[in-house]
């Protein structure tokens, strides 16, 4: 008996083995050699840069530092700026859109496969095409700002990927002060819905932490210089356009995974809340809404993943040097590639790497444990 | 019977393994960025190259795309994978000797220059640019021509002005056609062409000679001089239309066709794209000058071959390079790609109207390397140009941008070969 669990252990483990040094090699090994990468001065010297066997020496964190305060890094700093305004009107623009689409089509009106097979066909294109279909529509002399001009209104003004405005903008000194009053706030969060929980304990230690940071950052986060002078920073008008453009794309997709969630919705609950007097508007903010919730935690994970590598869409709406319309993957093609600073373009991948994992992370832990208890 | 029928099988894939290994000692793979319009003129080389080595199979290894960024990116992996193709294109001066040279991957081909008599045919000015560490680098199959001033002769009459021969007198000339409804009267396109429009303004600011030195390091961007360069280029620019990030170069060139701009500063690819695509006749339908301050200088790019160091076909790889310097291989190529030949003697009766007056200032001008196109700074510095532009729009500051240009300019080590 114990032979023979013993012998399916070894089974199992040999018919996993495969994948295990597979993925061991072409993933972690990787990250790993990026990682290392971009410890090192990798690309600083010419006659290295490009050498049959190059002399790597280490240099610590150098290049990170470089990114974040090095003169000549300014393009990374807006581009990271920009990336994160758009993974949040993206995430937004695509959940509100998703879920407006999804209500709608749960109404089963007539056509329903239709309207849905329309609304998921974006989905269905390759983000080059879609840039290259949207980099037309947003002409500004001839794609959609000439709308208007149909129903004998004026041609509309706004330059979309050709904008040079910006707004919201911020000085990247302040970027620490910034972090510390963001964190605060989610710790602030934290400690309100602990107390509700009665979990005092927890609740104390996080309402502690968020007024030392806030004390930090007033005291002495003002007087942190990460530069010697002023950069500002912010967002730039031009990435509405590609706002639009990746809206289209995946909110179809957004839609199925709500609609897909609708249905699991048992027509017992609905029909129990509208016995109880429950109005449509109560029933979708009590009873519907909260039960979608892990569909929108799962629908934010997979489009933030995506707009934090997003490349392909920018590269073909904006080309490799427009920098209104840059983002950090973008960069990190053309500093290694082009520019063939190995080191330094690994660190941005790492930077990507570590952004993407922020995201993931905490849903990965989650499940796990969710799967642990099952 | 099985065994009979067995060995004839394994004797034919034997057979075969032969063949593709006397096949593998007569191979050349050319590796280029050329396609589209320009794919026919490396065809009709490469025609050209198998009548005169019938034995040797030649691989067309082209990678599309992205003026050559695609094509750079594989060749790094190829390179840095110990896999270097026999050929490579890449653009003559310091876009390979910053790279490839300074890594010590290229043969010095100063011994072929000698041996084929090249050093006399090729202008000095040009050798010069090749050159560096004590030896020449790539042998250069064409020479274009980055500072042209393209207008429509029969439009400028309406308008009643004449091409500018200064920067200053090309401010007054679009006062006056703003002053007429020209909106925008110099035309423009996404960020490359802008970066092109910034190198004739600096040339025609700085003059050759200080131009060179900006590249050598010993005029430093921070000079005054230096710094005048972003004032003029900041004057230029208020005179091009706002719409430019997102047009090709092509769409650029459309704009003055059509008549909403005057002027267009482009290389003289412009010169093919209007005469064959849009069919216009040069000298008649469209004209060009120097661009403002730059004449009777030549500011030139040219694509070249080296020859890599630790390449399996070596003779064929010489051979490539012998056709590609001769007098003959560059009249075959030349007038299809819309060049002009980087030799002095080339047979002019080949070439169209355009061609030949680039050629007759090709052989009588001062000669300068163009930035964009990597004659005079290596990959690295032209890669963080993109930065540099959008320190300049973003806070509109000359001295600015002139402290970033110089902050990479240290780091990149400019003027090192």
């Amino acid at each position: 008996m114990r032979w023979r669990k013993s012998k399916a252990r070894i089974l199992g483990f040999i018919v996993l083995l495969p994948s295990f040094l597979l993925l061991g090699i072409f993933v972690y090994y990787f990250i790993g050699r990026t990682v290392w990468w971009s410890f090192t001065d990798w690309g600083q010297n010419p006659e290295q840069a490009l050498a049959a066997k190059p002399v790597l020496q280490f240099v610590g964190l150098a290049n990170y530092r470089g990114l974040f305060t090095g003169i000549v890094d300014s393009r990374f700093r807006q581009d990271l700026v920009s990336t994160i305004f758009f993974t949040v009107f993206f995430i937004a623009g695509c959940l509100v859109l998703g879920l407006l689409l999804a209500v709608l089509l749960d109404h089963k009106p007539r056509g329903e496969g239709v309207f849905r097979t329309v609304f998921l066909f974006p989905f269905s294109l390759s983000f080059v095409v879609t840039g290259t279909i949207w980099r037309w529509l947003l002409q500004p002399k001839s794609g959609i700002n000439r709308l208007p001009t149909f129903l004998g209104l004026p041609a509309g003004k706004f330059a979309w990927l050709t904008s040079r405005q910006q707004v919201w903008r911020f000085d990247w000194n302040l970027l620490p002060m910034i972090l510390a009053v963001a964190a605060a706030l989610v710790l602030a969060l934290v400690a309100v819905a602990s107390f509700r929980a009665v979990r005092a304990r927890r609740g104390w230690i996080a309402a502690g932490a968020a007024v030392l940071l806030v004390a930090w950052a007033v005291l002495f986060g003002r007087n942190l210089k990460l530069l010697e002078f002023p950069e500002p920073h912010g967002f730039n008008l031009a990435f509405v356009g590609i706002i639009i453009a990746a809206v289209w794309q995946m909110s179809g997709y957004t839609m199925a995974l709500y609609l897909a969630g609708l249905r699991g919705i048992s027509v017992e609950m609905r029909e129990a809340a509208v016995v109880d007097g429950a109005s449509e508007w109560q029933l979708y903010r009590r009873i519907i809404l909260p039960l979608l919730a892990p569909i929108t935690l799962s629908a934010m994970i997979i489009l933030g993943h995506i707009s934090l590598k997003i490349f392909d869409l920018v590269f073909a709406m904006a080309g490799p040097d427009n920098t209104s319309m840059d983002v950090p993957a973008l960069l990190m093609y053309l500093t290694t590639f082009r520019g063939n600073q190995f080191a330094k373009g690994a660190a941005i991948g790492t930077i990507l790497l570590l952004l993407v994992a922020i995201i993931i992370l905490p849903y990965l832990v989650t499940q796990l444990r969710r799967g642990d208890r099952s | 019977m099985k065994f009979k029928r067995w060995s004839v099988v394994v004797l034919a894939c034997a057979a075969l393994f032969c063949a593709a290994a006397v096949q593998a000692q007569e191979k050349l793979e050319i590796f280029s960025w050329w396609a589209g319009d320009e794919g026919p003129a490396l065809e009709a080389l490469i025609t050209k190259y198998a009548a005169l080595y019938p034995k040797v199979q030649v691989i067309n290894a082209t990678v599309t795309g992205g003026s050559g960024v695609n094509a750079k990116a594989v060749l790094a992996t190829r390179m840095l994978g110990g896999d270097p193709p026999d050929a490579f294109q890449v653009h003559a001066g310091q876009e390979l000797i910053g790279q490839w040279v300074a890594a010590n991957r290229m043969e010095d081909l100063a011994p072929l220059f000698k041996s084929e008599g090249w050093t006399a045919k090729f202008p000095a000015g040009l050798i010069s640019l090749l050159s560096a560490k004590g030896g020449i680098w790539s042998v250069p199959v064409n020479i274009h021509r980055s500072n042209v001033m393209w207008y429509l002769p029969a439009k400028l009459k309406e308008w009643g002005v004449t091409p500018p021969k200064t920067w200053a007198e090309f401010l007054k000339t679009c006062e006056v056609l703003m002053s007429k409804g020209v909106e925008a009267p110099l035309s423009l396109g996404e960020s490359w062409t802008v970066q092109h429009l910034w190198e004739s303004v600096a040339l025609g600011v700085l003059g050759p000679d200080n131009w060179a030195a900006l590249w050598k390091g010993t005029l430093k961007f921070t000079d005054p001089k230096a710094v005048a360069v972003w004032d003029m280029f900041g004057k230029v620019l208020a005179y091009t239309n706002a719409d430019a990030s997102g047009l090709s170069w092509q769409q650029a060139t459309d704009r003055l066709v059509s008549g909403d701009s005057a002027f267009n500063i482009m290389g003289d690819w412009a010169a093919g794209y209007m005469a064959t695509t849009l069919r216009l006749i040069p000298g008649e339908d469209f004209g060009w000058a120097p661009a403002p301050s730059t004449s009777g200088v030549f500011m030139m790019l040219s694509d070249s071959f080296g020859l890599p160091k630790g390449i399996k076909n070596r003779t064929p790889a010489l051979n490539w390079l012998k056709l590609l310097g001769s007098k003959e291989g560059q009249d075959i190529f030349n007038p299809l790609k819309g060049s002009i030949a980087a030799r002095v003697d080339s047979d002019m009766s080949k070439y169209n109207a355009y061609s030949q007056s680039a050629a007759k200032d090709w052989k009588a001008n001062k000669i300068a390397g163009s930035l964009v196109h990597g004659a005079v700074a290596p990959q690295r510095f032209l890669n963080d140009f993109g930065t540099i532009m959008s320190v300049y729009q973003t806070t509109n500051s000359s001295k600015a941008a002139a402290s970033a240009a110089q902050a990479i300019a240290d780091q990149v080590r400019l003027g090192l070969y």
